[in-house]
Order: structure tokens, then C-alpha cells, then sequence
């Protein structure tokens, strides 16, 4: 081995110029206090009271070769993720070569088909969500304007590696088709029209399963192949874009559809129309038994094969994201909007220093089912499960949301941003409880406002409120952040939960935070209360239980 | 077959930092990854260049508050900076199919003047090993990443519109 290094020294001069190395890292640890008021005490600590998440991420590149691996330790994992991340070691790991012709990888990947409704392998980490593919992507450009992708492999589960088909595996295949760059003389057209189609398959090894269902131990057939299949089209004139995806997805009796056999569809449709000063968007989505997974058995984030996007807004302030939403894969129809809208600067309402409002619009219900006959309930295992009718919206709301926010600038010192929301949240359907807090409805206010000192300088204050008469009642919330360019944060927060109708649970979640950061390198310590909670990213959402204690968060990236 | 590849890589590795010549952690050129414009029309970022001039690369999301903050301030001087240095941002929205048409009419919302591209599935992000966001790179006029910073604090701009005049003068940046 020695000999081959010394070997390749001599040559590497020219070998590896042109070679790079970056990579990243981000370190997650906890220290957990006791806190009688909230519930943690020394049973429920467990006495785990140290707890880390962390990855390392290297990636090397030569010309068209690129190689990869992450590192990932979970030393116990911090509450609120799956106790199946306990653990170290190397989940993920690639080699890709490319050019302009073919592009093929070996090892993990990441691969999207449209917007995802039929497949999508990802990563996020405060998610904990990982479903990424192992196994060969090949991505095929025979001319311009025509890429096809392919995909055979098996998902992510935790640290389990597949073996005695424990989880299915996944094929899939995917055309896309710009008509613009495939026809001569389309080039420069105003119309730009993308067409696009994809398959994707997973392979189950059992046949049969042996379910109890209301008593009765019923041996059900399952499919071996379960294929989700559709298109898409994106069309584009000028600022306007309209953008659709369908997807059908055959039988797939699962424990997340209590084992119907009924086919699943989705169709996802966007249209937008923007000019300078001035933003529309509206969408709307339709899915019904969409939740595809490589592993019937499981209800949770992992292996998921396709990706279902909420379609309401993302909110950050602490307050406002209290009640988020997250998509319901079995069932769920929905419209939202979006409009955006800025009065330039020196305009009778834009002011000197302009004006921008954003306001948006968004309501998900539940479908409307009907049974399929007198003697079958609606998703009985083991049937056809329910009728519905397209695009037939159901009468339980699942989700509402009303929002508009401000933001102006007053002069070169002072700025803000105000927001006013109204959601409707049916606590029961997006956390899956049976008729126990029904929906809560909310008016929220946010003021946020930037004060520079000097240019360097900066104070921001948050002001928060939520009233609501349902589920913990009214909150308060209060932030002020000073910030030193380029390389200091400090900041101080409360939530305040003083509507609480049990007053003993009329607690302060405060947290103290300040933080440090050098070109790519990040260091923030907080101490305090963090509330039992939900955290989301892209409708995806996570259950984060209340803790007291000390956070230190590093990441870095080269 | 798995521990095989992961010790044949880090060999390479090990010997790539050892014995390569230049510093193999700076991006001579930027990885060629294909992402998307607003129109869906395929943008490789490859081809990110300024006529020699600087660029400036901020990746970003719409539902990300510290990056509209640095997108909104920059936006105020724009105009100005683009006059005296002829440097050009590049906004890469990671936004996932769930908020990336909300891209397009927040820009233009906003009045912004970028080159705003999208990155889905964060394809391009991985490639430039990007965590959390903001994140902002640096490009001299060679397509050399000079600087790069996580996170934005009001002022953070002037010291970025400090080092375009730097590299326009064919300084070092540190």
C-alpha cells in the first residue's frame, strides 16, 4: 500500500490537478434538565441527559468524477428523533461520473421526477427524514432537450441494511421533454412548453399478510409490484407559468391505509403570473391514498417513495407556526393563493422607501367519501375502502389560513414587518387524535421590528400573539435579537402561555441564545425551555417534546 | 464489499490532500450541476459566469427569513453596486415543490433584479456542500470562490460589496 502511495506521488502532480475536497459538518447536542412544571423529570430523562446528533460530509472531485460519504452519529439521538437513529456510522456514500452525455452514480442518491408526487428521495436533517435510494441512477442526454433517468435501488431505513427483502425494492424510470431546446426555430419562441412522464415501481417480497381487523384474523393477498405512474407538463409564456402533475397509483393495501385496495390518484396544479412590482399564484391539489412507501408496514417519514408537498404557507415565527399543517398522504383536497405586491419607492403609497405586502389564502379539506355498500365501512380493511369524486371536497376542514404581512421600511435606521394570521387547525386530523380537541381557531399578530444602531449594529424585537379559545389558549410572545456584523448574535425569548386554562401549565418558555460565526463556521449555545411541539419542513413535520436545557449547535462547511 | 470502497476512497482522499500541488479546498470551478430558471428552462451552473467580473451566489428559500432580510437589503443597493463594480447575484432558491412557484412572484413581488434560479431537490446545495441557509459564495473573475459566509447580519452586505472592490482592484481576499 505504501508503495502505491509512493507511487502515485510521483505521478500526482498531474493525476490528481484539478482534483478538490469540500465537505460539511454540523454537530447537534443537548444537556437536559430535570423541570418538574413541564413534566421532564428524572424518569422521563432517563438519566440521558447528554445527547448528540452529528454528520461529516466529504465530497471529492476529479474532472467528471465526483466521490462522496457521510458520516452520521446519533450518540443517543436528541428527543424527539426515532430512538432507531442510535448509533454511528456511514449511511451514505456515492461515486458519479458525467458529462454532457451520461451521467451515472453508484452508491446513495438524492433524485426528484417532477415535483415528486412519484418519486423523491431526500434528506433533511432537522428533519431526520432520509429516505435516500442505494444502488445505480443513470441519467441518459441523447440530444438536447431530452434527458431520461433511471433508478434501481433500495431505501434508507435507519441503520437497517436491506437484506431478505426486509424492505421493498424501488425502480423507477423518467422522460423529460423540452420542446424548446428538441425543435429548431423553438429556441427563442415566447412559449416554452416542458412535457415529462415517469414510472416507478417497488418489489415486495410477501404475498400474503395475516391482518386482525375489528376481531377477525383475515390472510390478505398483497401485490408484489405496486407501480405509481404519470405526467406533467410546464408551460411558460413571458411571467406566466402553469404547471400540473397527475399521478395513479394501483392497488398498494398498506398499514397506512388500514389495507384497502383501493387505487390512489394525485393531481397538483400551479399557475403564477408575476411582472415587476407585482406577484400571483395560485394552486390546488387533489390526492386520494397517495402515501407511497417501500415498506407497507410502516406509518412514520421513512421510506417514503414520493413526496406530497403541503400547499399552505411555511410559517417561522414562533408563534405562527404553532398549529402547522402537515399533508394527509391518504387523503386530502385543498386550494391556496398568493399574492405579492410592492410599491416602489417614491410612490403616493409606497412612501420613500417603498412598500411590500404579501397576503395569501390557503384551506385543505378531507375528501368526500362515500361507501362502497350498505354492509362495508368506509376504509374497511381487506375492500376496496371508499368511492369518491374528483376534486370532491369533503365537510371536515383539515386546515385554513388566512395571512397578510407588511413590510416597510420607515428610513434608513428603521424597518418592519407586520403579520396578521387567522388559522383554522383540526388538531385531531394533522396529529392524528380520534374527536378529542376538534379544530382550534386563532387570530395571531407579529410585529418585527429592525433598529441598525450603527451599520454594523442591529436590534430586532419580536412581538407575538395568539388568541385562541381551544386547545392551551392565549400566548404572548417576545424576542429582541442584537446582531454584530460580521460575527456575533445574542438574543432573548419568551413564549408565554398565560391563557392557559389550567393554570398551572401558565408557563414561560424563555431561551437565551448567542451564537458566532466565522466565514462557514457557526457556534450557538441557548439555554432554556423549548415547548412540546411541531416541527415542518415542506409539510413534512416532526413531533418535538418539551425540553429544558443547554444547546450547543456547530456546523461548518469547506 | 461496502468497508472496500469506503477505505479505496478515503486512500484517494488522504493522498489527493497530501500530495496535489494546489489547495484542494478551494473551488477552482464551480461543480456543473443542472438546475432549473424560473421559466423551467435547464440552467447549468457550470456556465454561472460575469464577463470577468465578480459574481456573488446566495442560496436561499422563500420561507427562510434571514435570507429575504440579506436579499431585501442588498435589493436597496443593487443598482448601485452593479453601476460601480459590474458584479452579478445569483439567488438559488432551494425551495422544494411546495413553495418554488412562489418564487418567481416573490422576485418580482419584491422588485428584485437577480438572476434567480431553482434548486428543487437541492442538487446544486449538496454540490457545493451548503448546510444551513444563508449561505453566500464569492466568484472572482475566473470562477474562483475567493469567500464564502453562513447566516446574515444587517451590515454583512457592506463588508461583501467591500471585497468586490477588492477583487476589481486584483486584491487578495483573505
Amino acid at each position: 500500500m505504501m508503495m502505491f502511495l509512493f507511487s502515485m506521488k510521483a505521478e500526482s502532480q498531474d493525476i490528481l490537478k484539478g482534483s478538490e475536497v469540500h465537505g460539511s459538518m454540523q454537530l447537534d447536542a443537548a444537556y437536559y434538565l430535570k423541570d418538574n412544571k413541564m413534566g421532564i423529570t428524572d424518569s422521563t430523562l432517563a438519566g440521558q441527559l447528554i445527547r448528540m446528533n452529528a454528520f461529516t460530509e466529504v465530497n471529492y472531485s476529479l474532472g467528471n468524477f465526483t466521490a462522496g460519504m457521510r458520516f452520521e452519529a446519533y450518540i443517543p439521538p436528541l428527543t424527539g428523533y426515532d430512538a432507531q437513529y442510535n448509533g454511528v456510522g456511514v449511511p451514505y456514500w456515492y461515486a458519479n461520473y458525467k458529462n454532457s452525455f451520461i451521467d451515472v452514480t453508484a452508491g446513495n442518491f438524492y433524485e426528484q421526477f417532477g415535483n415528486g408526487m412519484i418519486m423523491r428521495t431526500y434528506q433533511e436533517w432537522t428533519l431526520g427524514v432520509d429516505n435516500s435510494l442505494q444502488g445505480i441512477r443513470v441519467k441518459i442526454m441523447p440530444v438536447k432537450g431530452i434527458t431520461f433517468k433511471g433508478v434501481y435501488g433500495v431505501q434508507r431505513y435507519y441503520w437497517e441494511p436491506f437484506k431478505d427483502y426486509n424492505r421493498g425494492i424501488v425502480k423507477g424510470f423518467d422522460g423529460d421533454f423540452n420542446l424548446n431546446e428538441m425543435i429548431t426555430g423553438w429556441a427563442d419562441a415566447k412559449v416554452k412548453l416542458i412535457l415529462g412522464g415517469s414510472i416507478a415501481s417497488n418489489y415486495q417480497h410477501e404475498s400474503t399478510k395475516d391482518i386482525t381487523s375489528n376481531g377477525q384474523l383475515l390472510t390478505l393477498h398483497m401485490p408484489q409490484n405496486v407501480a405509481n405512474y404519470g405526467g406533467r407538463f410546464n408551460l411558460n409564456i413571458g411571467g406566466f407559468n402553469w404547471q400540473t402533475e397527475y399521478a395513479h397509483k394501483i392497488n398498494d393495501p398498506s398499514a397506512r391505509n388500514n389495507y384497502i385496495y383501493k387505487d390512489g390518484n394525485g393531481l397538483f396544479t400551479n399557475m403564477s403570473w408575476s411582472q415587476k412590482g407585482l406577484g400571483i399564484q395560485v394552486m390546488s391539489k387533489w390526492i386520494d391514498n397517495m402515501s407511497y412507501k417501500s415498506d407497507r408496514t410502516i406509518v412514520n417519514n421513512m421510506v417514503d417513495i414520493n413526496y406530497l408537498p403541503a400547499i399552505t404557507k411555511q410559517h417561522t415565527y414562533a408563534l405562527a407556526s404553532m398549529y402547522p399543517y402537515a399533508t394527509q398522504p391518504d387523503g386530502e383536497v385543498g386550494i391556496s393563493g398568493t399574492v405579492t405586491i410592492h410599491l416602489p419607492k417614491n410612490s403616493p403609497l409606497g412612501g420613500k422607501s417603498g412598500l411590500s405586502i404579501a397576503a395569501n389564502f390557503s384551506q385543505v379539506n378531507g375528501l368526500k367519501q362515500t361507501k362502497l355498500n350498505d354492509t362495508t365501512a368506509i376504509g374497511q380493511t381487506g375492500t376496496l375502502g371508499y368511492k369518491t369524486t374528483f376534486y370532491g371536497f369533503g365537510n371536515t376542514l383539515y386546515y385554513q389560513d388566512g395571512n397578510i404581512e407588511v413590510s416597510k421600511k420607515f428610513n434608513s435606521k428603521w424597518k418592519g414587518i407586520f403579520t396578521y394570521l387567522h388559522q383554522a387547525y383540526n388538531k385531531d386530523v394533522v396529529e392524528g387524535h380520534v374527536n378529542q380537541y376538534g379544530i382550534v381557531y386563532s387570530h395571531i399578530g407579529v410585529a418585527d421590528i429592525a433598529w441598525s444602531i450603527t451599520k454594523k449594529l442591529n436590534l430586532r424585537w419580536e412581538v407575538q400573539g395568539l388568541w385562541t379559545r381551544q386547545d392551551k389558549g392565549n400566548w404572548a410572545a417576545g424576542l429582541v435579537e442584537l446582531t454584530i456584523s460580521p460575527a456575533w448574535f445574542f438574543s432573548v425569548m419568551d413564549q408565554y402561555n398565560y391563557g392557559n386554562n389550567d393554570s398551572s401549565q401558565r408557563l414561560n418558555y424563555y431561551l437565551v441564545s448567542a451564537g458566532y460565526t466565522n466565514h462557514t463556521s457557526r457556534i450557538s449555545l441557548s439555554w432554556g425551555r423549548q415547548r412540546e411541539g411541531i416541527i415542518c419542513v415542506g409539510g413534512v413535520c416532526r413531533y418535538v417534546p418539551a425540553t429544558n436545557g443547554v444547546t450547543l449547535t456547530l456546523t461548518s462547511s469547506f | 464489499m461496502n468497508k472496500k470502497f469506503r477505505l479505496i476512497f478515503f486512500m484517494v482522499l488522504i493522498s489527493s490532500i497530501t500530495f496535489a500541488q494546489e489547495n484542494v479546498f478551494k473551488y477552482k470551478k464551480l461543480p456543473s450541476v443542472n438546475i432549473k430558471d424560473v421559466k423551467g428552462q435547464v440552467f447549468n451552473t457550470g456556465s454561472i459566469s460575469n464577463d470577468g467580473k465578480p459574481v456573488i451566489i446566495s442560496f436561499w428559500a422563500t420561507w427562510c427569513k434571514p435570507c429575504v432580510r440579506e436579499l431585501t437589503t442588498i435589493a436597496d443597493v443593487y443598482d448601485d453596486w452593479v453601476k460601480e463594480t459590474g458584479v452579478k447575484l445569483y439567488a438559488v432558491s432551494v425551495d422544494d415543490s411546495r413553495s418554488m412557484t412562489l418564487v418567481a412572484p416573490m422576485v418580482n413581488g419584491k422588485g428584485w433584479d437577480y438572476t434567480v434560479l431553482l434548486d428543487p431537490n437541492s442538487d446544486f446545495k449538496r454540490a457545493m456542500s451548503v448546510g444551513p441557509i444563508p449561505h453566500t459564495f464569492l466568484l472572482n473573475g475566473k470562477g474562483e470562490v475567493v469567500w464564502q459566509h453562513t447566516s446574515f447580519a444587517e451590515g454583512d452586505e457592506l463588508n461583501l460589496i467591500e471585497m468586490v472592490k477588492k477583487l476589481n482592484k486584483g486584491e487578495e481576499i483573505k
